[in-house]
């Protein structure tokens, strides 16, 4: 099965999704030098929050830019799940739609904050699915 | 010559929590009000709804109107005290202000679109009806009370819940291609509410971790009893309100999806079962264009997953 790294802020949401999906994870570290230089190369699916704001320019966290920045790192990410809450409108999960098409992977699902049950069962399906792809 | 310590002025410099920083930015970067909305273009629209589905949506604003009202001069500033940065209480200072832009934004719809005495008819309603009174009594007795967790809580339901019997009215019309800039502006406070709720929940979190678990099990079932009491509550609103367009039962899955949320907001595990949310779909597309895209993506159907063309990235893709 595919590694999970997610970026998460303070708040944790996107760390308590994680922890439901009882995979192995590693998260991208808070402050941006550490993010520039945190390296995974397990091939993984990332977690990535949007936390609405109306511009597109800075709904990618910067630390999840740095740690793709490095092409080491991003030629291990298989697919992007999307955290992030409807109210958002258009931008909803945006910085999902943003890394996945950058990538050039699918973006596996939208979550809604720490997710539902049925979310987190609903993906597990679907990383079973990629997993058996590839 | 020793001075004592008066007060100290904010420094924006010196970050204790970067979430606040962090929210500031977001509210401020999304600052709105309005008069950028042109709901005179909803003018020719407002006159194609019969005169029952213009008082309802008049009714359901006003109620919406008390909830900013409340929010903006007590919910928010009940928050104060107990910040925990200065920096919180800058951005609690930037919530109280933009839900008076919200309250004063349905006010700039009834006199786009309705006549004056419509409009006063409207407010004695709301002065009027029992289940707007008693949603607003509940809610002032945990903002007047004196501890600090509930009254966070009482903050994040009304952010995250109590808003959302309302909203479903101009998304709703939105479905239907009526008042369309009408629900431009309601999205805008959405998404401001979303922020507000988000970060009360957040700072909730904090307090909550730190106290002993005996207080934290005493204020989970608090959060959750708070919930069913302003639920039972909002399903009398609710009927009261939408029974005569048939739209109660649609309504109340709105409802429901959103207490979730408010929940999740809290840390808290979700309430409702799915079949129980499961949110008529024109609504979750009025509300998001985008959300609507929850199939599965291995069908290969709906815009957002196309199966790729492969491209390999240069590191100039990456400079955002």
């Amino acid at each position: 099965m595919y590694d999970v790294v997610y970026f998460s802020s303070v708040s944790e949401n996107t760390k308590r999704l994680v922890e439901k999906l009882g995979l192995k994870s590693v998260r991208i570290p808070l402050k941006s030098d550490e993010a520039e230089r945190f390296t995974y190369d397990h091939d993984s699916v990332l977690v990535v929050p949007t936390y609405g704001s109306g511009e597109e320019k800075t709904s990618v966290p910067k630390q999840v830019i740095k740690f793709l920045n490095n092409p080491e790192n991003r030629k291990h990410i298989k697919g992007v799940v999307a955290t992030g809450n409807t109210n958002f409108g258009e931008s909803y999960g945006l910085a999902g739609d943003i890394v996945a098409k950058k990538l050039g992977v699918p973006l596996l699902q939208r979550i809604e904050i720490l997710g539902t049950p049925e979310d987190i069962e609903q993906l597990k399906e679907r990383l079973n699915k990629l997993w058996e792809l590839q | 010559m020793n001075t004592r310590l008066i007060s100290r002025p904010v420094n924006w410099n010196k970050i204790e929590d970067p979430v606040d920083l962090d929210v500031w930015n977001r509210l401020t970067q999304n600052f709105w009000l309005p008069e950028k909305v042109p709901v005179s273009n909803d003018i020719q629209s407002w006159e194609t709804l019969r005169p029952h589905e213009q008082k309802l949506t008049m009714h359901v604003f006003t109620g919406l109107t008390m909830l900013d009202t409340i929010q903006g001069t007590v919910g928010a500033m009940s928050l104060m005290p107990d910040a925990r940065t200065q920096h919180e209480e800058a951005v609690i200072t930037n919530i109280a202000f933009m839900e008076s832009v919200h309250a004063k934004s349905y006010s700039s719809v009834f006199s786009t679109l309705c006549l004056t005495s419509d409009i006063d008819e409207a407010f004695r309603w709301s002065e009027d009806n029992p289940n707007l009174q008693k949603k607003a009594e509940i809610v002032l007795n945990y903002y007047h009370g004196t501890d600090p967790l509930k009254r966070k809580v009482a903050s994040t339901l009304l952010e995250s819940f109590l808003f959302y019997s309302g909203f479903y009215l101009p998304m709703y019309w939105s479905s239907r291609a009526k008042l369309t800039n009408t629900a431009d502006l309601i999205r805008l406070i959405i998404r401001d509410e979303a922020i507000h709720g988000y970060y009360i929940g957040y700072k909730f979190q904090l307090a909550y971790n730190e106290a002993d678990p005996k207080v934290q099990e005493e204020i989970k079932q608090y959060t959750y009893d708070l919930l069913l009491e302003l639920y039972e509550n909002e399903i009398k609103y609710t009927a009261d309100l939408y029974d005569e367009m048939g739209l109660t039962a649609d309504v109340k899955k709105f409802l429901h999806y959103n207490a979730n949320k408010a929940l999740m907001n809290l840390g808290f595990d979700p309430l409702f079962p799915k079949d129980e949310c499961e949110v008529n779909p024109a609504i979750l597309a009025a509300l998001s264009p985008n959300a609507d895209e929850n199939h599965d993506f291995f069908s290969g159907s709906g815009s957002s997953y196309v199966i790729g063309k492969h491209e390999s990235t240069t590191d100039d893709d990456w400079d955002f």
